[in-house]
């Protein structure tokens, strides 16, 4: 019951601090829905140059007041949305794109996922492939070879001479053993 | 094999700032501006402030915490003949004058960007930074946080050097 309780709590705080997340809103009075519609949408899309892991649309820093302020200026000034971020991106640099533009430098950010897919894929063939060979019974695999465990398992003639060996020295160290604890017995 | 390329990668990762970035208006003219001067303000200034001589531009607020630990240091080096010019950045003007009669005034003229628009237009987005601007009025490097004696010797200074 306790956990219950705690758990809820922390649910609700969660909650709370989500409303007030977005609760970074200025009361700005746009002439068209489309206008107002558009604001949220670059909002949403840039990325506040000071508190980098939120959009101009979460964070309540003051720049991203100014910016979002700048941006309502320039949207009823009748700028269009490229110019708009053209602007930003002049002054602040392409960073302040959260979705950026496909050229030399941001290469590697756009093909890396899609190469992660691509070895992805490449490791799931494989491993379906091995485990639909082992699946067959090891005498009817498709190469026609007979049981390999037996034969790898098998050891050459200079592995069985080595075994040998060591064996015998087991051996004898162990008689070795026997002799002195016998000798202490007597 | 992956771990490697990933510890290598993820380590130099570490020893970067997060928050550098680059600044878009490097080698690029200061922006046109009009603002009045700090102390006289019915007299107003532009761009041409720049022009002739080099120049370090200081963003600067009496709200700025950081900038009181930079304040001293900006005091050294206009005693070095460095001219640093500020841009009081949406602050309050008696705030601002008091501040610098109490703590010293290291700036050549400090501009008066009450509403921040020169600030944006510099690609500014918290006080204190630091601008190199060289005689033609370009901008050759932007500083952004505290300029002590470190960060001054190892990357304003050379700047600062090569265009003389």
């Amino acid at each position: 019951m306790h956990r219950v309780l705690t758990v809820g709590t922390f649910l609700l705080l969660m909650l709370a601090g989500a409303g007030s997340v977005g609760a970074a809103e200025d009361v700005q009075t746009f002439s068209s829905d489309d206008k107002r519609q558009r604001f949220h949408e670059l909002v949403a899309e840039l990325r506040c140059p000071k508190c980098q892991n939120q959009t101009l649309a979460d964070s309540n820093s003051p720049i991203a007041q100014d910016l979002r302020g700048e941006i309502y200026r320039m949207l009823e000034d009748g700028k269009t949305d490229s110019e708009i971020v053209d602007f930003l991106v002049d002054r602040y640099g392409e960073f302040v794109m959260y979705r950026p533009p496909v050229k030399n430098t941001t290469l590697i950010l756009w093909l890396t996922p899609l190469l992660l897919v691509v070895i992805g894929i490449g490791i799931l063939w494989r491993v379906y492939r091995r485990q639909s060979m082992d699946a067959q019974p090891v005498n009817t695999r498709p190469d026609g070879a007979l049981a390999t465990a037996g034969s790898s398992e098998a050891l050459s003639a200079k592995e069985q001479a080595q075994l040998q060996t060591l064996l015998g020295e087991s051996e004898q160290s162990g008689s070795d053993d026997e002799k002195n604890s016998g000798g202490v017995e007597r | 094999m992956v771990f490697v390329v990933l510890a290598i990668f993820l380590l130099n990762g570490l020893e970067r700032d997060p928050n550098a970035m680059p600044s878009a208006l490097i080698d690029r003219p200061v922006p046109v501006f009009s603002l009045p001067v700090l102390g006289d303000e019915t007299r107003s200034v532009t761009e041409a402030l720049f022009q002739g001589e080099p120049a370090l531009l200081n963003v600067w607020a009496t709200w700025c915490v950081a900038c009181r630990i930079e304040h001293p240091f900006l005091n050294k080096l206009a005693d070095q003949g460095i001219r640093i010019i500020g841009l009081n950045y949406k602050d309050d003007n008696d705030a601002a004058k008091k501040w610098l009669m109490d703590k010293g005034d290291p700036y050549a003229l400090s501009v008066i960007d009450a509403r921040g628009r020169m600030g944006l237009d510099l690609g500014v987005f918290g006080a204190p930074e630091t601008y190199v601007v060289d005689r033609t009025g370009t901008i050759r490097y932007k500083h952004i946080g505290v300029v002590d004696e470190r960060v001054w010797r190892d990357k304003l200074l050379p700047v600062w050097q090569e265009i003389q």
